[in-house]
C-alpha cells in the first residue's frame, strides 16, 4: 500500500491509534474520514442506538415513572392515577410475597456461586488436560446449557414428581411419604435450584475451559519447577491469572439469578415456595391483576438491584476498553 | 383502599322461581322439556376444519351473512376443543361464515385476559359471568348485545338472565353453560367398603378417619394451579357465615380480620389432614385421577371432573360417578343449600381490530350459541359443562347431569366461585391463590396474623375505575 | 501441561502411578457425565413407553414392556408442533441475520473509531443486553400495542402478536451481546488494515462489507450458532408478546401443553424432547461454533 504514509514515517509516533486520524510527517492531523463516511457512520451506529434507546431504556424509564402510579393500564392514565411512594410502601411493608421473592432471588444467587459454579470449576480442571474423550465429556455437561429453561423445567418435573425417579429410587413414592418435591413450599426453591444449577454448570465449564487454555503455559512449568503441587499451582498460579474469565462468570451468575423466570414459572408459575422478583413483576402487571402501578415498582427494584452487576462490570469493560483505545 | 364499586353475584333464588315455580316440584327435565322445543341434537359435521388456524375460506353454504369471524376460546382441554370444532363446523355449516379460531390454554387465558381485551382481542370470545363481566364491560371493553338478547332471551331463565347484565342494564353476553361444585365419589368404592354418604361435617370426619385407616386419601385436591383452594373456602364460608356475608365480603363490606372468617379457616384446618400429602405439587387433573383410580375417596370439585372420567374410555368409570352436596356445618345457614355454581358466558369485545367488519358474523355466533343444540354440542364432549338453554335436549342427560340440575334449582343461593365473584386484582395469583397456598401449608399458623395480611393486601390496592 | 519426564526409576514409578490415576479419572469422569446426562436419559425412556406401560404398579421405575412411538406423534400432531417449528424458524432466522449484520457494524465501528461517545454507547448496548427482560416488559407490551405497522404484515395492525414485533425485541436485546464479542474480536484484527484502506480511498461501508466482514467469519459463524440457540429457546418474550396460540414458537408453546396434556407425562417427555432435540443436534454438530462464540465474549484478556 501507497502512501505518504507508508512510505515515509514507518509508523505514527506513539502506540498506534487503531482510529482513523492519522498523523502526517509534518504533525497536522486530518481525517481520512470523507464526509460520506462519516454519514454511514452516524447512521451505523445512530439507528441500532435510537432503536436500542427506544425499545430498551425508554421503556425502562417508562416502567420508573409508571411504578409511582396505581395506573391498571385500562383507561387512560391521569394525574389522579399519581400515588407517589405508596407503592414502594406497600411493597415494602404489607405485600407478603416480596421478601420471600428477594430471599429466593438471593438463594438463587448463593447457591449458583457457591455450589453450581465451584462444581463447574471443578470439572473445567478436570477436563483441562489432554487425554481421550475430553470432548465427549464436555458434551455431557454442556447439553443442558443448550436446552431452553423451559424444556429443563420439563425435564425435572419428571424427575421430580410423585411417581418421578427421585421419590421412587428414595423409596418416597408411597401414599403417606412421599416427598412433595415440587409442591412442598421449604423444598420446592432447592429442587428448582438443582435444576438450575444443571445447567449453570455446563455453562460455567466451558468458560473456564477456555480460560484455562489460554493460560500461559510457562507459568505452570514455572510453579511445578518450584515444586508446587496441582491444588497449589492453581490456586496460587492460574486462579489469579484467570481474572477476567472470574469476572465473566460472577457478572454470568448475578445476572443469571436476578432473570430467573422460566423454570418456576413453568412449574407452578411462581407461588408457593417459588417466588421470584421477575415473576411478581409479571403476576401483578401483565395477568388478570393488571396492576400495572404495583408491577412496575418490583420492575424498578429489580432494575436496581442489576445495576449494581451491570455496573461493576461496565466500569471495569469501560476501563479496559479505554486503555485499549489510547 | 376500599372497593368503591358494589356488587353483588347474582342471587340464583331466581334461577329456582323460573325453573321450579312453573311445575312445583316436577322434575327439572321436564321442566326445561317444557319450556321450550326439545330439539334433537344437530348432526355435528366430522371435519374438524376450523381448529387453531387462521382463518379458512367461506364453506359455500346457505343463507345470510358471509366473512369469517374471530373467535378466542379457553376450550383447550381435549374434550372441550373437540367439542369447539364441532360447533364452529356446525356454525359454518349453517351460516357460512368462517371461523378463526384462537385457542388458548384455559388458565392462560384468564390470566392474561386484560391484556387480551385491551390489546387486539378476538372479536368474540368466552369468559365468566357476573362480576368479571361487569367489571370489564364498565370498562368498555365489551360490546352490549342487547339486540342479540332480544331474540333468544326467551330460551333462559330469569336466574341466567340475571348473570349477563352489566350495571348499566346493557346486556354484554350470552350464557352457555354452567356446573355445580360439589362432593364427588366413586359409587362402587363406597359399595365396596362399606361406606355410607356423610350429611353432616362430623360425619364427613368419621368417614375420612376411616378411609384413611382403609389405606385411601379421603379427600382429593390438587391446588398447584392455585384456584381450586377457593372451592373448599367457599362452601365453608356459604356454610358457616351464609351466602349474605359471603357476598360482602367479596364486596370489601366486610372484613377478612372477621372473627367469622376464622372459624372457617379453623374448619377447613380440620381437613386439611385428609388430603394427600403431595397435594400442592397435584393439578386438579391429577387429583381427579386419583379418585378415578381408587386411591382417594371424594373431591370436592366441579362437575367438570367428569371429564376424567370420560377420557378413560371405559364407560363403567363415568357412570360409577356420583356427588353429593357438601355436608352441613349444623349453622342456620344450612337451610340455603347454597353452591358454587359458576356460569360461562360468550361475549363480544369492542376493541377487536376486526370488529368492524365482523360485528354481524360475531352477533351470528352469539346466536349460535345461545341454541339448546350448539351447547350441548360442547356438552357432549365435556359432560361436565351443563347447557343453560331452556331449549337444550336433556333426554341425552346421564342421571349424573340431571341430578346436577336438581342440586342448582334446589339450591337458594348460588354463587359464582370466588375468582368470579370478587376482584380479579385480589384473587388472582398475586394475590388469594398464594395467600390460601400460605394458609395450607401451615394450617395451625397465627390465624389472626394470617387474616390481617389478607385484609392489609385488600387494603392497598387501588381504586377499581 | 505435566512436567517432562525423565529416565530415572522414579519416574518410571511415577508414569505407572500416573496411568493409574488416569483410569480412576476416567471412570470417574464417566459415572459423573452420566449422572449428568441421567435426567435427560430419563426423559427419552420415559418418552417412548405408552402410558398404560407405566400407569402400572411400578409406575415410571421399572423395565418398559413396550416400547412406542405414539407419545411423539401425539405430541406431535396434539401440540401442533409442525406449526410452532415454522414459527420459530420464522423468528430465529430473520433475528440472527439483522442481529449479525447489526452488531458486526457497531462492533465495527466501536472498534476501529475513537469518538467521544464510543464507550458509553458501547455500555449502553451492554447493559442492554443484561438487564432482566422483565424490567421493561409492561411498557413495551403497552407500546407493542400501540405502534402501527402496515397491514401487510400485521393483522391487527399493531407490532403486538406479530412476527415482526418478536423478531424486532430480540434482535434489540441480543445486539448487545453480540456487539460486545465481536467489537473484542474485531480489535485484535490488524489495525492498520482500516487505515490502510481509508488512505486507499475506499469508504468506510466498503471497508465494513469487503475487509472487516470477511475477516469476521469465524466469529460470526460462532455467533449465529449461539445466536440461533439463544432465540429458539427464549420462553419469556414470546410468551407475553405473543398472544396467537397458532404463532407461539415452540419453546414458549411448552407451556400451553400442560393443561392439555393432563396427566400424561409420557406425552410431556415425548413433546419436551422434540422441542429440545433441534438445539441439541445444533451443538453436536457445530460444537466447535457454539463454545467459541461463547468464549469470544469472555476471553477479553
Amino acid at each position: 500500500m501507497s502512501g505518504p504514509i507508508a512510505s515515509g514515517a514507518s509508523a505514527p509516533s506513539g502506540p498506534p491509534t487503531g482510529g482513523a486520524v492519522v498523523q502526517p510527517r509534518r504533525g497536522r492531523k486530518y481525517s481520512l474520514l470523507t464526509r460520506r463516511d462519516k454519514t454511514t457512520l452516524a447512521l451505523m451506529v445512530g439507528i441500532p442506538t435510537f432503536l436500542c434507546l427506544f425499545f430498551i431504556w425508554f421503556p425502562t424509564i417508562v416502567s420508573v415513572l409508571l411504578s409511582f402510579t396505581n395506573w391498571r393500564g385500562i383507561s387512560a392514565i391521569t394525574s389522579e392515577n399519581f400515588v407517589g411512594i405508596k407503592n414502594y410502601v406497600t411493597l415494602f411493608t404489607t405485600y407478603p410475597f416480596f421478601w420471600p421473592a428477594v430471599a429466593h432471588n438471593l438463594l438463587w444467587l448463593l447457591f449458583l456461586s457457591f455450589i453450581a459454579t465451584p462444581i463447574g470449576i471443578f470439572v473445567a480442571v478436570l477436563l483441562d488436560r489432554e487425554m481421550r474423550g475430553t470432548r465427549i465429556y464436555q458434551s455431557a455437561f454442556f447439553i443442558p446449557v443448550v436446552l431452553s429453561l423451559a424444556v429443563v423445567g420439563f425435564i425435572w418435573q419428571l424427575m421430580y414428581t410423585s411417581q418421578g425417579f427421585i421419590n421412587s429410587v428414595l423409596g418416597t413414592n408411597g401414599r403417606d411419604n412421599t416427598i412433595d418435591w415440587l409442591g412442598n413450599p421449604s423444598l420446592n426453591i432447592w429442587a428448582v435450584l438443582v435444576a438450575a444449577s444443571w445447567r449453570h454448570v455446563g455453562y460455567v465449564m466451558v468458560l473456564y475451559l477456555a480460560g484455562l487454555k489460554s493460560v500461559d503455559p510457562t507459568l505452570r512449568e514455572a510453579a511445578a519447577i518450584d515444586g508446587a503441587n496441582q491444588r497449589q499451582t492453581f490456586i496460587r498460579v492460574v486462579f489469579p491469572v484467570m481474572r477476567p474469565i472470574n469476572i465473566v462468570i460472577i457478572v454470568i451468575t448475578v445476572i443469571e439469578s436476578l432473570r430467573a423466570f422460566d423454570i418456576a414459572y413453568i412449574i407452578n408459575r411462581g407461588k408457593n415456595g417459588l417466588e421470584l422478583l421477575s415473576i411478581l413483576i409479571v403476576n401483578n402487571s401483565l395477568s388478570e391483576a393488571s396492576l400495572i402501578g404495583f408491577g412496575t415498582a418490583i420492575a424498578v427494584v429489580l432494575l436496581v438491584i442489576s445495576l449494581v452487576p451491570i455496573t461493576i462490570f461496565l466500569v471495569r469493560t469501560s476501563r479496559s476498553s479505554a486503555a485499549d483505545q489510547i | 383502599m376500599a372497593d368503591p364499586i358494589e356488587t353483588r353475584p347474582v342471587s340464583r333464588r331466581t334461577v329456582l322461581k323460573g325453573v321450579a315455580g312453573v311445575a312445583g316440584l316436577a322434575t327439572i327435565p321436564a321442566i326445561i322439556a317444557a319450556c321450550g322445543p326439545s330439539g334433537a341434537s344437530t348432526a355435528p359435521s366430522a371435519a374438524g376444519s376450523a381448529a387453531a388456524s387462521q382463518p379458512a375460506a367461506s364453506q359455500p353454504a346457505a343463507s345470510a351473512a358471509v366473512g369469517s369471524v374471530s373467535v378466542g376460546s379457553n376450550h383447550s382441554d381435549p374434550g372441550e376443543a373437540k367439542g369447539m370444532e364441532e360447533i364452529n363446523a356446525a356454525f359454518t355449516a349453517e351460516t357460512g361464515i368462517a371461523v378463526a379460531l384462537n385457542k388458548v390454554d384455559h388458565g392462560t387465558f384468564q390470566d392474561q385476559i386484560t391484556t387480551y381485551l385491551t390489546g387486539t382481542p378476538d372479536s368474540a370470545y368466552t369468559w365468566f359471568s357476573g362480576f368479571r363481566m361487569k367489571f370489564f364491560a364498565d370498562q368498555g371493553l365489551n360490546t352490549a348485545i342487547d339486540d342479540v338478547w332480544a331474540k333468544v332471551k326467551g330460551n333462559y331463565t330469569e336466574g341466567f338472565a340475571n348473570s349477563v347484565v352489566g350495571n348499566d342494564g346493557k346486556v354484554y353476553g350470552i350464557p352457555v353453560d354452567y356446573y355445580p361444585w360439589a362432593v364427588f365419589y366413586r359409587k362402587s368404592l363406597f359399595t365396596e367398603k362399606g361406606y355410607t354418604v356423610p350429611k353432616t361435617w362430623d360425619e364427613l370426619k368419621a368417614l375420612s378417619t376411616k378411609m384413611q385407616a382403609d389405606g385411601l386419601t379421603p379427600i382429593a385436591f390438587g391446588d398447584k394451579d392455585g384456584w381450586p383452594a377457593m372451592g373448599t373456602f367457599d362452601i365453608l364460608n356459604l356454610r358457616q357465615n351464609g351466602y349474605d356475608f359471603h357476598v360482602n365480603l367479596m364486596a370489601g363490606k366486610e372484613k377478612w380480620t372477621d372473627p367469622k372468617v376464622t372459624t372457617v379457616f379453623q374448619k377447613w384446618a380440620e381437613i386439611v389432614p385428609f388430603h394427600a400429602k403431595d397435594y400442592a405439587g397435584l393439578t386438579w387433573q391429577n387429583a381427579a385421577d386419583t379418585l378415578v383410580q381408587k386411591k382417594s375417596g371424594m373431591y370436592l370439585l366441579g362437575l367438570f371432573v367428569s371429564a376424567q372420567f370420560q377420557a378413560t374410555n371405559n364407560p363403567a368409570d363415568l357412570e360409577d360417578l356420583d356427588f353429593f352436596p357438601f355436608p352441613t356445618l349444623g349453622t342456620q345457614f344450612d337451610a340455603e343449600n347454597a353452591l358454587d355454581a359458576p356460569i360461562d358466558t360468550w361475549q363480544i369485545s369492542s376493541k377487536s381490530p376486526k370488529l368492524q367488519d365482523e360485528l354481524d358474523a360475531a352477533k351470528a355466533y352469539m346466536e349460535f350459541w345461545s341454541k339448546g343444540s350448539t351447547q350441548v354440542l360442547m356438552f357432549k364432549n365435556q359432560p361436565g359443562l351443563i347447557p343453560t338453554a331452556n331449549d337444550a335436549d336433556t333426554s341425552t342427560y346421564s342421571p349424573l347431569q340431571k341430578k346436577a340440575q336438581e342440586i342448582v334449582s334446589k339450591a337458594t343461593k348460588i354463587t359464582q366461585f370466588l375468582d368470579r365473584d370478587t376482584r380479579s386484582d385480589f384473587a388472582g395469583a398475586n394475590g388469594m391463590q398464594s395467600f390460601l397456598q400460605n394458609f395450607l401449608k401451615d394450617p395451625t399458623q397465627d390465624l389472626a396474623a394470617y387474616q390481617k395480611t389478607i385484609q392489609d393486601f385488600w387494603d392497598s390496592l387501588p381504586p377499581l375505575t | 501441561m505435566t512436567a517432562v519426564a525423565t529416565t530415572t526409576p522414579v519416574a518410571v514409578r511415577r508414569t505407572k502411578r500416573i496411568r493409574w490415576q488416569r483410569v480412576v479419572l476416567h471412570l470417574f469422569l464417566i459415572s459423573l457425565a452420566i449422572v449428568w446426562l441421567f435426567p435427560l436419559l430419563w426423559v427419552v425412556y420415559t418418552a417412548f413407553r405408552p402410558y398404560s406401560d407405566t400407569a402400572g404398579p411400578d409406575g415410571y421405575v421399572s423395565i418398559a414392556k413396550t416400547l412406542t412411538l405414539d407419545n411423539f406423534t401425539s405430541a406431535w400432531n396434539g401440540a401442533q408442533l409442525p406449526q410452532k417449528f415454522l414459527n420459530t424458524l420464522i423468528v430465529a432466522v430473520p433475528a440472527v441475520i439483522v442481529t449479525l449484520f447489526v452488531s458486526s457494524m457497531l462492533g465495527f465501528v466501536f472498534s476501529r473509531f475513537s469518538f467521544k461517545l464510543n464507550i458509553l454507547l458501547l455500555m449502553l448496548f451492554t447493559a442492554g443486553n443484561l438487564l432482566p427482560p422483565q424490567v421493561i416488559i409492561v411498557p413495551l407490551t403497552k407500546l407493542y400495542l400501540f405502534l402501527p405497522l402496515p397491514k401487510l404484515i400485521s393483522d391487527n395492525g399493531v407490532w403486538y402478536d406479530q412476527y415482526f414485533g418478536l423478531i424486532a425485541i430480540n434482535i434489540i436485546f441480543q445486539t448487545g451481546f453480540c456487539t460486545f464479542v465481536l467489537s473484542n474480536y474485531m480489535k485484535t484484527l490488524s489495525k492498520e488494515l482500516v487505515e490502510a484502506a481509508l488512505v486507499d480511498g475506499a469508504s468506510v461501508w466498503t471497508i465494513y462489507r469487503k475487509v472487516i466482514l470477511p475477516l469476521c467469519r469465524p466469529a460470526l459463524a460462532a455467533l449465529a450458532v449461539l445466536e440461533f440457540t439463544f432465540i429458539y429457546n427464549d420462553f419469556f418474550w414470546a410468551l407475553f408478546l405473543m398472544k396467537s396460540g397458532s404463532k407461539r414458537p415452540v419453546t414458549s408453546g411448552l407451556n400451553d401443553l400442560q393443561g392439555a396434556f393432563f396427566t400424561d407425562n409420557n406425552q410431556l417427555a415425548a413433546a419436551a424432547l422434540l422441542v429440545a432435540i433441534p438445539t441439541i443436534v445444533v451443538y453436536l454438530v457445530l460444537s466447535k461454533q457454539f463454545v467459541r462464540g461463547l468464549t469470544l465474549g469472555s476471553a477479553k484478556g
